[in-house]
């Protein structure tokens, strides 16, 4: 074990970002994972084993869809990247099915995650049904409320869900109860994080997990697409989704990333969960990254329709790409998206996530900006049965 | 003035007793009567909690206490003007999560200086996270007290002992801020192991509430930390928290 953790050392930083601002109690603990998730890349018996179980299991590679009708619309070829017909229906499989082999590895019995939408606290409860662990899932009480449907396929696998009725209820507070779990429990738990947040190696180890979005999409794009996309887009709460379609691409210099945030009520109100449009750096969750925050330095609630997008703080490396210039981060409203929801559904076949519905809702809003030979790549994170009953409350199903 | 309270403790052969407040808790009011009250009760040290929204580091106590005192419009500032208007003759450590102290800007410590702190305690920025930051801390007017915990291992031990200043605030278990009915069993083997590499005073906090506690501890350490039982005591009355901070002092000075 290093003197001064391997994980704080300026490589795990994303330029200004990132880093491990977390209590003493866990920096060995994090030690552990730093060095066990590096042990465990350099062995073949675990890459293959990942490698077996997301494409038996998990059912990659997911598939590359054109999307004929929306893109007479737009005017441009648009091309869906299908996570939303992974094995629990979203990209969040990627990630907990390749921690929890890792826990596994590590001889951990007892997991715990933090979910918002519910996605990858699913994920989460799956793998550790067929691995043999026991799963704890934090979620917001108001995020239960939302998501119904979620909570009761972790508790049929298993899974305890505890409601966490701190502070607003949601993502962020599920996120600071599970990393209490893990302060008093981290001698025998693992904490699966969903997302490319929380303090290193977790940014980057989730990017590397779910950097096989853009992998395969890159390889699909020449041979179906005959070309490189132009555009690739994907929404941003956290960051995973986006991170991992845009990580193949960050190198070809003519492609264009962009990550749209939820704007909620509007990036003129306070009820919005635009981080990287409208917030400034600060520390939350053992990161440095931007944040929304009032002058004091605490956190503001974030507000979305989307549980996913709900949260106050974006992936470190979303912070950097943002700074650098090589990303654009835009925002699409609560109403947008919804709309957006309705209109791939009628076009397509394709019942999109709230959270997917907001990339959706900014290529349609920007319908003409491409030429018809300027593909555009969309990272379809997750499917939408979940958000029925919610879509169907609001007055829009009605047009 | 940690440096001359811990060797004039010593020379006395006394056991620090370092009480936990979070400011303005459980009103302004109350919150400035209560560390009067702690430091006439007998505390050696106060640590002026700063309210933050996402304490991940703090048990249901102390995140209630902070959430109340934040809905009262509570800032970084604004336990610096409480700090300046107790005029206390202890030395007072600024306990805080980084991210308000970021947001308070560069002179934060000299303002903190001003209003009468001695020590600043950053619950989210361990040894080596952030060595920018840190020397920062460093260097500024205040003596930067860093935290070990029950899994820091010897090695880091002497880094954060090189690093520190005023006392180290040895966490007692795993887990968050709050009252435990047992102490760790693994305790006496880390003050140990921490006082082989460091010559700073120890002091022991997280999970000690009791007189019973305080004694068994005191024994061990040079000092203790109580925060959660203080809060909980305060938030039903200014009164309590000083008749239990009596009980504390009490027992602390049975050791020999």
């Amino acid at each position: 074990m290093s003197t001064v953790s391997a994980a704080a050392e300026i490589s795990d930083r994303f330029g200004a970002f990132g880093g491990q601002y977390v209590p003493e109690t866990l920096i060995p603990a994090l030690d552990a994972l730093t060095e066990a998730y590096a042990d465990a890349m350099r062995d073949p018996a675990f890459t293959k084993s990942l490698h077996d179980a997301l494409t038996h299991y998990a059912g990659r590679p997911s598939p590359l869809s054109d999307a004929p009708r929306w893109s007479e619309k737009i005017g441009a070829p648009i091309w869906l990247k299908r996570e939303d017909l992974n094995h629990t229906g979203a990209h969040k499989i990627n990630n907990a099915l390749a921690q929890g082999l890792l826990a596994q590895r590590m001889g951990k019995k007892r997991i715990i995650a933090e979910t918002g939408a519910g996605q990858h606290g699913v994920a989460t409860a799956t793998v550790c049904a067929r691995l043999g662990l026991e799963c704890v899932v934090y979620m917001g009480e108001e995020d239960m409320r939302r998501q119904t449907l979620n909570v009761f396929r972790m508790r049929m696998m298993g899974a305890t869900v505890v409601a966490v009725t701190s502070g607003t209820r949601t993502l962020k507070d599920a996120t600071s109860e599970a990393i209490r779990d893990w302060v008093g429990t981290c001698e025998e738990s693992y904490y699966i994080i969903g997302s490319v947040v929380g303090p290193a190696p977790y940014p980057r180890m989730v990017r590397d997990f779910q950097a096989i979005i853009g992998t395969e999409a890159r390889a699909q794009m020449l041979e179906r697409a005959g070309a490189l996309p132009r555009t690739v887009v994907a929404c941003v709460g956290g960051g995973s989704n986006a991170i991992g379609i845009f990580h193949a691409f960050v190198g070809d210099k003519n492609v264009e990333l962009v990550g749209v945030e939820a704007a909620g009520h509007g990036l003129d109100t306070p009820q919005h969960a635009a981080s990287l449009s409208k917030g400034r750096p600060g520390v939350l969750h053992g990161a440095m990254s931007y944040l929304l925050q009032d002058e004091h330095g605490q956190i503001h609630p974030a507000h979305s329709i989307s549980a996913g997008l709900d949260y106050p703080g974006v992936g470190p490396e979303h912070s950097h790409l943002r700074d650098s210039g090589r990303a654009t981060y835009v925002s699409i409203t609560d109403d947008q998206a919804l709309r957006a929801f309705h209109m791939l559904a009628r076009l397509e076949g394709v019942i999109p996530a709230l959270e997917t519905a907001h990339a959706i809702a900014w290529i349609d809003a920007n319908a003409g900006r491409w030429k018809s030979d300027e593909p555009v790549l969309l990272c379809v994170s997750g499917r939408g049965d979940k958000d029925v009953a919610q879509v169907a409350e609001t007055r829009i199903l009605t047009e | 003035m940690l440096n001359e309270r811990f060797s004039s403790l010593r020379a006395a052969g006394r056991r620090a007793l370092v009480c936990y407040v979070t400011a303005g808790h459980p009103d302004r009011a109350r919150s400035l009567e209560l560390i009067r009250g702690l430091e006439d009760a007998g505390a050696d040290v106060l640590e002026i909690g700063v309210p933050f929204s996402d304490p991940v580091a703090d048990g249901p106590v102390i995140q209630s206490s902070s959430q109340t005192a934040l809905e009262q419009g509570m800032t970084l500032d604004g336990a610096l003007e409480l700090i300046a208007e107790a005029k206390l003759r202890i030395p007072v450590v600024l306990f805080s999560y980084l991210n308000p102290i970021i947001a308070a800007g560069p002179d934060v410590l000299v303002r903190a200086k001003r209003a009468g702190v001695s020590g600043v305690l950053v619950t989210d920025l361990p040894v080596g996270a952030d060595p920018e930051r840190e020397a920062w801390f460093g260097a500024g007017p205040l003596d930067f007290v860093r935290l070990v915990a029950p899994t820091t291992p010897r090695d880091r031990m002497e880094l954060i002992a090189k690093h520190g200043r005023g006392f180290v605030y040895l966490i007692s278990r795993l887990g968050v801020t709050g009252m435990q009915a047992e102490l760790a069993k693994s305790l006496p083997a880390s003050i140990e192991t921490l006082r082989s590499v460091c010559s700073l005073p120890i002091c022991v906090g997280f999970g000690i509430s009791t007189p019973e506690q305080a004694k068994t501890v005191g024994a061990l350490a040079d000092g203790i930390v109580v925060g959660s039982a203080i809060v909980q005591a305060a938030g039903r009355s200014v009164n309590e928290a000083v008749v239990l901070t009596r009980s504390l002092r009490a027992a602390l000075d049975e050791v020999k």
